[in-house]
């Protein structure tokens, strides 16, 4: 009995290593984006070889999880898929609950891990959207987008009521995207934004008193230097002060000098535009337009509906995490909490990523084996 | 999967229609991650300058260096005022966690007065958590010790090296050398905020303050490199050293001044040596005086209290500020006034008999001695001091021929010596007492003013300053302290420049030797009997016993009869009286005469100058001040 699940297990690990269903191009970038965080994160946090290691694990652990991911047929994942989404807003609804954070209620204690159910949702909210339209006739119609639009807007909500901005706007970006590569008509897309551009003012009564701030320091980042503008600044002076070619690696002050507050999680961006300059910053920036054209790629040759709008919702929403990170390093967005993928510290965030890319791996891996 | 009753799924269509989306979210995708790109692009390539400034700006801090003050010596090299090492305890209220709490702990090790505390409440207002703020200077060796043992308790409070002033005479040159203080609000006002950046002491009175700007050097400073906290992590290579102020030596003589001190035997009054060649002042003294130095690193409350509340004001500065009568010291001054303005030749006689009448008035000014000296001369009336001849000289001048020529010998107005704060006294004119009562001049006012009563005040700087100038055969300095600079350790000890001689205030020179003569006679005959006995050179002075208050009593038959508090009491005089070398004048705010009390201070203070040619050997540059030529002149 043992030894039967012993050879089981050792014939999955062998097929794991013989047959590792990857896509090779896409695993490289992704190996270079990863080298690249531990080198800058290696610098952000003045040479402690202790960070470096502990977000490698982390590295190492999300690289597991994909491998594994990437063995699921897209078929079974679709089969749980509504399973997973209603899982991860029953917990969202538990953190609500009983949750405990830093000031705003991200995260679950369940005395063996603590992990924030937001995470989760990075992922099964483009599988539910994925797998809602897969079963409709596309371009969608109007109610087929009014019962999406319910199904993101429900955990969007409870995210952004944690409050974690970031994290919501990810979530329904995710989502919207899937509904985007649906085929919906672009006049309604028009449409929506419009309507969605109306509620913003109403939106803005709703804003914690700290979120608005962020945005009107975006605006003004000089009225108020020591308090709210402080990250703007100190970030913009980072990347202007790099320069074309950069001031070279571990020679930036402004995160050495601790004046870039939260320099090796968000504003990690800000330490590499100071290290390498706008040569740097455009090799990095082409490097996340490759893997997104990779991945992007992936989603065409799916052969199934929900494979392609799952993998294709994934690819767009790394590019929201990198213009939204981008924007807020170069004082063109608010701040929010959204870290550079990848590059910055921190685990929840790498394993979640890496278990998207394990779904894009499986749709790839089984492109030809699955059809609708 | 697709059910039947729901619309036909179109796969193939559905691939394409993605592939199209796919394309046009990859499109905007790159339009937008060009946008950022421009972004990063304005902010590197176009901002780039405004960038590294402001990130240098952060990274680097400019911290001034505090030049080391000048030192103060005397005219032999005898230390006046130097910088000594001290220590003090500094706290940083960000590093301290609850500051009530460390205040209170370290109470309990060394002592912390409420003024320390409240002291430090203020300078707390004007600094930012990060930096550190003196809470105690000058810690005792005990103090530091007993700190130390209990230095782990106190985080964020250190024990912090600097140099402090100091004046190792202590009381004798508080009122010359004066002191220096904690920078307040009001110097803040005054000074260069960028020169005093880091100093925290300025002179506050004497010498100190006259020559702050020579003594307090030029401030430098040192580039850190700090954090965000400001806490600093390394000095950076570029940074300019501070240049210390010049080494001032004064034209004092301590010894003199130490003499000349204890001369007056704790007596109050002032006086002052000068030489009349050049207006170097030798001595001066204002007794009593008190110790500068606890007033450097903030005197405590009380003590100042009862400094300012001293019966005999040891804070007033005498030389400059008391106010004397100066009586009979004023006739030499008036003799030669009737002899240069042609009213009288020094054989014409008056008769003296003990009262003088204004024609038409009744009422009597007296002379010291009943029933008068008789028939008197110029030098007769100098050395028996006879009020009379003085009475009908200056009612013959009348007031306004008087007081412009008392004016030519400074008095009514300061000197200009090289010290704040100088009062100019009162030369009584009709204009004078138009402004300062409204009324109109009466001739009985120019009578008492002929022997130097009535509204006439001096300071003993002026009084020293116009015998110096008589000294000098009436070629007038202006009074000064400062001899001699040095502009660095390595340079020379250079003289400063004097002020050129003015011409002299006095048209016959035979008039002087008119008063010469009866200021000889003054020490030899006079009312100064005595003061020449077993000195080596001849001496020319003059008395003056100037009444407080008037005689009420009929038994008082002799000025120098009554309560000894009845008189201030002065004494001038010069040596050698034809070559003079030194001139002084000395007063005294209680005594019983001039010649009594006021002289044996001058006697000593020549006695320690001349005889044993300390004047000679106690010249630190060899050489007198160089002959004033024409852009000297220009410069003062």
């Amino acid at each position: 009995m043992i030894e039967e699940v012993v050879a089981q297990l050792r014939y999955r690990a062998g097929s794991l290593w013989r047959k590792p269903r990857v896509d090779l191009p896409l695993l490289g970038a992704l190996a270079l984006l990863m080298g690249v965080g531990l080198m800058t994160l290696y610098s952000a946090s003045d040479l402690d070889r202790g960070q470096v290691i502990s977000q490698a694990l982390r590295f190492a652990l999300g690289l597991v999880l994909m491998l594994l991911i990437a063995r699921i047929p897209p078929l079974s994942l679709r089969n749980w898929t509504p399973w997973l989404y209603a899982g991860s807003v029953l917990l969202l609804l538990a953190v609500a609950a009983l949750g405990e954070g830093r000031g705003a209620h991200r995260w679950l204690d369940l005395r063996v891990l603590r992990f924030q159910p937001s995470e989760m949702l990075k992922l099964t909210m483009p599988m539910m959207v994925a797998w809602y339209l897969n079963g409709r006739p596309l371009p969608p119609s109007w109610l087929t987008l009014g019962v999406v639009g319910v199904l993101i807007a429900i955990p969007a909500a409870l995210v952004a009521e944690q409050p974690d901005l970031g994290t919501a706007l990810l979530i329904a970006a995710s989502g919207a995207f899937g509904v985007f590569l649906s085929g919906l008509a672009w006049w309604r897309i028009g449409l929506l934004l419009g309507a969605f551009a109306a509620a913003v003012p109403v939106g803005w009564h709703f804003l914690h008193d700290y979120q608005r701030n962020r945005v009107l320091t975006l605006l003004n980042p000089e009225a108020d230097p020591l308090g709210n503008g402080w990250h703007i600044i100190q970030s913009k002076i980072a990347v202007g002060s790099g320069g074309v070619w950069g001031r070279g690696w571990h020679h930036g002050t402004q995160s050495r000098l601790e004046f870039l507050p939260e320099h090796t999680t968000d504003f990690i961006f800000s330490v590499f535009a100071e290290e390498w300059g706008l040569v740097g910053v455009l090799l990095l920036l082409a490097l996340y337009v490759f893997i997104i054209a990779r991945c992007l790629w992936i989603a065409a040759e799916a052969k199934d509906t929900y494979a392609r709008l799952l993998a294709g919702a994934i690819s767009m929403s790394l590019f929201v995490y990198v213009m939204v990170n981008g924007g807020m390093i170069t004082g063109m967005l608010p701040v929010v909490g959204v870290p550079l993928p990848l590059v910055s510290y921190g685990g929840t965030s790498a394993v979640s990523l890496l278990a998207g890319f394990g779904v894009l791996m499986s749709i790839h891996a089984h492109r030809k084996a699955v059809g609708n | 999967m697709a059910s039947v009753f729901r619309p036909l799924k179109e796969t193939r269509h559905e691939a394409a229609l993605f592939r199209r989306r796919a394309l046009a979210g990859f499109l905007i995708i790159v339009v937008c991650l060009l946008a950022l790109s421009v972004r990063f692009r304005y902010l590197q390539v176009e901002q780039h300058d405004e960038f590294s400034t402001r990130s240098e700006a952060n990274r680097v801090l400019t911290r001034p260096l505090a030049p080391a003050r000048g030192l103060i010596y005397d005219r032999n090299g005898v230390l006046l005022a130097e910088n000594v090492a001290a220590f003090r305890l500094e706290v940083t209220p960000e590093q301290a966690g609850d500051l009530q709490h460390t205040l209170d702990a370290l109470a309990g090790v060394i002592p912390i007065s409420d003024d320390d505390i409240a002291r430090f409440n203020t300078l707390r207002k004007g600094k930012r958590s990060y930096q550190g703020i003196v809470l105690r200077l000058k810690l005792s060796e005990e103090e530091i010790a007993k700190f130390s043992i209990n230095r782990w308790q106190f985080p964020g409070v250190e024990v912090v090296p600097y140099l402090t002033r100091s004046y190792p005479l202590g009381a004798e040159f508080a009122h010359t050398v004066g002191y220096v203080g904690r920078i307040d609000s009001d110097d803040m006002a005054r000074l260069d905020k960028d020169d005093y950046a880091g100093s925290t002491h300025v002179g506050k009175t004497g010498i100190e303050r006259y020559y702050e700007d020579r003594l307090h050097g030029e401030v430098g400073y040192e580039k850190v490199e700090v954090n965000a906290d400001h806490r600093p992590l390394r000095t950076l290579p570029d940074g300019l050293a501070p240049k210390p102020g010049e080494n001032l030596y004064l034209s004092i003589d301590s010894h003199l001044q130490e003499v000349a001190e204890a001369a007056f035997e704790g007596r109050a009054g002032a006086a002052v040596a000068i030489d009349p060649r050049n207006g170097e002042v030798l001595a001066m003294v204002s007794v009593p005086s008190f110790d500068p130095n606890p007033f450097v690193n903030g005197i405590a409350g009380a003590d100042y209290a009862a400094l300012l509340a001293a019966e005999d004001k040891p804070l007033l500065n005498r030389v400059l500020r008391g106010g004397y009568a100066p009586g009979s010291t004023m006739k030499p001054f008036v003799g030669l006034g009737g002899l240069e303005l042609g009213l009288r030749k020094p054989s014409d006689t008056v008769l003296s008999t003990g009262e003088f009448f204004i024609p038409g008035q009744s009422r009597a000014y007296r002379d010291d001695v009943r029933g008068g000296s008789g028939r008197v001369d110029l030098v007769q009336a100098i050395a028996q001091s006879v009020n009379t001849y003085f009475y009908s000289l200056a009612l013959d001048m009348g007031i306004d021929r008087f007081s412009g020529f008392m004016s030519r010998f400074g008095f009514g107005k300061p000197t200009g010596i090289d010290l704040i704060g100088e009062s100019g006294g009162v030369l009584p004119s009709k204009e004078w007492k138009r402004g300062r009562f409204n009324q109109p001049w009466y001739p009985g006012e120019t009578v008492i003013a002929g022997i130097g009563q009535g509204y006439w005040v001096v300071t003993p700087i002026q009084l020293g300053n116009a015998v110096a100038t008589m000294a000098n055969r009436g070629v007038p300095h202006v009074p000064h302290l400062l001899r001699a600079a040095q502009s660095g350790i390595d340079r020379k000890v250079e003289l400063v420049d004097k002020a050129a001689a003015l011409p002299s205030v006095i048209k016959k020179p035979d008039n002087w030797l008119a008063i010469e003569q009866g200021m000889i006679a003054v020490v030899s005959s006079g009312t100064g009997r005595g003061v020449n006995d077993g000195f080596p050179y001849v001496i020319a002075g003059k008395t003056g016993t100037a009444e407080r208050y008037s005689r009420t009593d009929e038994t008082w038959t002799s000025i120098s009869s009554g309560p000894i508090e009845r008189h201030q009491v002065l004494f001038e005089a010069f040596t050698p009286a034809d070559d003079a070398r030194i001139a002084v004048a000395v007063a005294l705010e209680a005594g019983r005469s001039g010649a009594h009390d006021a002289a044996p201070i001058a006697r000593k203070i020549l006695d320690a100058w001349l005889p044993g040619d300390r004047e000679a050997q106690g010249n630190l540059l060899g050489a007198r001040a160089p002959a004033p030529d024409a852009t000297t002149q220009a410069a003062r």
